[in-house]
């Protein structure tokens, strides 16, 4: 096979000395980035772009995208160990990794972590490298329904199952909208909600009220329940690692949709985020300990991790063939590309073999050099647990004030985060589930955006998202989900009234 | 108020033209006292954005100042927050601004307290093309044929993707539909990337795309370009296409569409500094531009390659300024 052989010399161009070093360098740099909340792989990659364009293309894309891996793994780690979201990507992360971690499971939780990752990173990786120019086709066919199809299943696949009221799932939900709609509507260029103040330009921006909902909020209830981490008990053990592998074997059928579900929304572009929720999402749909997923399950670890990677992964697809990022980080790298000389595109695969399969072949060795290092580090990430929370609860609020900033260099996001934080603790207290919110948040201005063109596209007319069969397939899934619930219902109790006639 | 700052920014204008005529090789005794903020006004990855970061590698890879530059996107409000930030800096001689046409769109739109006379003008470095793309497959081989097919179809039969809203492409959009005299439905997004892969996928007819934005398309077949908006056609006689270059292109308006469009990518520095000071990156932005690898960005990207400085920019800045007003007045484009 023709890719084979290109591989094979990627191979050759990657393993070169100083592109090992700099892959090494790359992979740190971004585990630190992922780490610290708000300092996203965009910023990182951004940041140092400028100091590239003196070295060879193939080695600054090698660098560069080693620290986007490094991001993804990075992302993690604050989300098991404090309930702090490192990149949007691991919100879903923090709803059954945080419980592990506070069980005295940080350890396990991280190793899941960071394993599924690698394999949904090593899953897309191997889609691009056999079925590039094939999926580069697929994703021209979506226009705005598909897109819109796409957000929706996404919220359906989501929504109905949490333990909380329905009505207060809605309410959060609801608020989340409010939230995603202040600032400039996109579709009119006008402003909306901002009542005049300038602040308020910009609207709320995904990671700032993460940082501040989980982040502080967390913080604000540790203070309250006695200025102690629960997770402390957790031991330092190396052998977390291979016990937490014999584990994961048996969760393959939610790993295997993972990396679809990853993959799909990668390449069309939904990206990272959407892609982790609708994974947990799903998990817990599909799952036999479904009503347990929140209480600390390594299913739902696994699923949103594996998602976020693969998409991640093949984001950088429809970047390479088509010129669109699949995500803010592979935005910036498109940058990269223009400055480098090199023009994304359907040819650049035929003009620019050498950077196309070296870059290719780093994201195998990027992976497993990424993985190598953050599972050597697992023991000492959990023991950060083990730290006096009089001394690490100051360096947390730090943290989360930094990365707020850092979002858009600007003073105010941290006012608002603190105000988050506030609103994230009565949350907690008056039992309002957090999901919905941030989920709402992140997806309801590309859902209303993607609607509102398909409306225009078919001059108000509903009928377009049953246009063709793909959308329309996917539209009719989300519904399916969305009413799983009732119909499940409907199920048992068609199959109850089989079993147990009524008697006469 | 309003009249007072235009009293001000001419008698800046003045100075600037009492300066252009002073030999440059005195260089400017004045230099950044710490690293110089490059604010961009619009989000990473854009056209803006990327030729910011490009000016950042290149004075760092070619030492032309001592001081760094840092790139800080503020693309709140459709780059308003950015704009704001510097306005409010007034003093700061570290702190520059690229533009592009949201100068002039934002503030109309959307009625943020802010007018272009409120930065000081340093120079023009580029301006961005305008093409006008359909797909390889429509049969519209040339404008004509496509304006009598707009012409004849029913309002808003015609779908023309551009990048957000009430802002340079949805212009051009207006000044299309007046002279054929028909409506077309303009959807926005986010993005001039994706406005041309929706495209190729043919979930639009056409789009204004930047040439940066387009070329890999049309490279691979499955876009086709069919007029500029510029007043000549663009200057690069380098095939792209085994039969096509740049410079084959037509002008819109020799193909009976009298539409003209440019965008400015232009440097601004916050109010209140000196002249010395403008003239250091004035200076900076003229090194920058004698070297090779700004040649072959600005060939890259098709871009209209004209350098201006004082007075000429300033009185081109208030003409772009106008007709950005008119047509956006026509289109019922401005905030109440």
């Amino acid at each position: 096979m023709e890719e084979i052989g290109n591989l094979m010399h990627g191979f050759a161009v990657a393993l070169t000395w100083h592109n090992l070093v700099f892959m090494l360098v790359g992979i740190l740099l971004g585990v630190l980035i992922g780490v610290l909340p708000g300092l996203g792989g965009a910023n990182g990659v951004a940041i140092l772009l400028p100091l590239t364009f003196t070295m060879h293309p193939t080695s600054a894309i090698i660098m560069l995208s080693c620290i986007y891996w490094g991001a993804l793994f990075g992302g993690a780690i604050t989300s098991i160990l404090f309930n702090i979201p490192g990149e949007p990507w691991s919100v879903a992360t923090t709803f059954d990794g945080y419980p592990m971690a506070q069980q005295g499971r940080a350890g396990e939780a991280l190793t899941a972590a960071f394993t599924s990752s690698f394999v949904g990173a090593l899953f897309a990786v191997l889609m691009i490298t056999f079925l590039a120019p094939l999926v580069a086709k697929f994703a021209l066919k979506f226009g705005p329904p598909e897109y819109f199809a796409i957000q929706l299943l996404t919220f359906c696949s989501f929504v109905g199952m949490g333990r909380e009221p329905p009505a207060k799932t809605i309410a959060a939900m609801m608020l989340g909208f409010a939230l995603a709609a202040v600032g400039l509507d996109t579709m009119t260029g006008t402003l909306r909600m901002t009542f005049g103040q300038t602040q308020l330009l910009q609207g709320f921006d995904f990671l700032v009220a993460v940082i501040g909902l989980f982040g502080l909020g967390e913080i604000f209830l540790t203070m309250e329940e006695g200025l102690a981490f629960k997770g402390k008990s957790a031991k330092i053990d190396p052998a977390v690692v291979l016990r937490t592998w014999a584990q994961l074997p048996r969760l393959w059928v939610t790993s295997l949709r993972s990396c679809l579900v990853g993959c799909w929304m990668g390449v069309t572009p939904g990206g990272a985020t959407p892609a982790s929720f609708m994974s947990y999402g799903m998990a817990r749909r599909f799952s036999k300990d479904g009503d347990k997923f929140g209480e600390g399950q390594i299913e739902g670890v696994v699923a949103p991790e594996t998602a976020a990677h693969a998409a991640g992964t093949s984001a950088l697809l429809p970047m390479l063939t088509l010129g669109i990022p699949g995500s803010p980080t592979a935005a910036v790298l498109l940058g990269g590309l223009m400055i480098w000389g090199l023009q994304p595109g359907p040819l650049l695969f035929v003009e620019q073999k050498e950077f196309v399969w070296g870059l290719i072949a780093s994201m195998y060795l990027g992976n497993i050099a990424g993985l190598l290092i953050v599972l050597t580090t697992v023991p000492w990430w959990a023991a950060i647990l083990r730290i006096p929370f009089a001394i690490i609860a100051p360096v947390i609020v730090v943290i989360c004030a930094i990365g707020a900033y850092t979002v858009h260099n600007n003073m105010f996001d941290v006012v608002m985060m603190l105000g988050f934080g506030v609103m994230g603790y009565l949350f907690k207290k008056l039992r309002y589930p957090l999901a919905p919110l941030i989920l709402a948040l992140v997806l309801g201005d590309m859902a209303e955006t993607s609607f509102r063109q398909s409306m225009l596209l078919s001059g108000g007319s509903m009928s377009i998202f049953f246009a063709n069969a793909l959308v329309g397939s996917i539209v009719t899934l989300a519904i399916l989900l969305l009413c799983w619930p009732l119909i499940g219902y409907l199920l048992d109790r068609w199959r109850a009234s089989q079993g147990r006639p009524k008697r006469a | 108020m309003d009249r007072q700052l235009i009293c001000r920014s001419l008698a800046a204008a003045g100075v600037a033209a009492a300066f252009a005529v002073t030999p440059f090789a005195a260089s400017a005794a004045w230099e950044p006292t710490k690293p110089v903020e490059f604010v961009v006004p619009a989000g990473t990855g854009g056209g803006a954005d990327q030729m910011a970061r490009f000016i950042q590698g290149l004075v760092a890879k070619n030492n032309l100042m001592k001081q760094p530059i840092i790139v800080v996107n503020k693309s709140g409000g459709a780059g308003a927050e950015g704009f704001l930030d510097v306005k409010s800096s007034k003093g700061d001689p570290n702190k520059i601004i690229i533009t592009l046409s949201n100068l002039f769109t934002t503030p109309l739109a959307t009625g943020v307290p802010f007018n272009w006379k409120d930065l000081t003008p340093v120079a023009m470095l580029a301006l961005d093309e305008f093409v006008l793309w359909v797909n390889a497959e429509s049969p519209y081989k040339t404008t004509t044929e496509y304006m009598t097919a707009i012409k004849g179809g029913s309002a808003g039969q015609f779908k023309m993707g551009g990048t957000g809203s009430k802002q340079e492409d949805q212009i051009i959009t207006v000044a299309l539909e007046k002279s054929v005299g028909n409506k077309m439905t303009y959807i926005p997004f986010k993005g001039g990337g994706a406005v041309a892969v929706q495209l190729v996928g043919k979930h639009i007819d056409s789009s204004v795309n930047n040439p940066i934005e387009a070329v890999a398309h049309w490279r691979s077949g499955a876009l086709r370009p069919l007029c500029v908006f510029d007043s000549a056609p663009m200057p690069y006689p380098t095939k792209i296409t085994a039969t096509q270059s740049w410079q084959d292109i037509p002008t819109c308006k020799s193909q009976g569409l009298a539409v003209e469009y440019q965008m400015l990518r232009g440097i601004f520095m916050p109010p209140g500094v000196t002249q010395e000071q403008v003239d250091f990156y004035i200076d900076l932005f003229k090194k920058v531009r004698a070297t090779p690898d700004w040649k072959k960005f600005t060939e890259d990207g098709a871009f209209n390659n004209t350098f201006m400085v004082g007075k000429d920019f300033v009185e081109w800045v208030t003409k772009a300024e106008g007709t950005h007003k008119t047509l956006m007045q026509e289109a019922g484009f401005i905030a109440k």
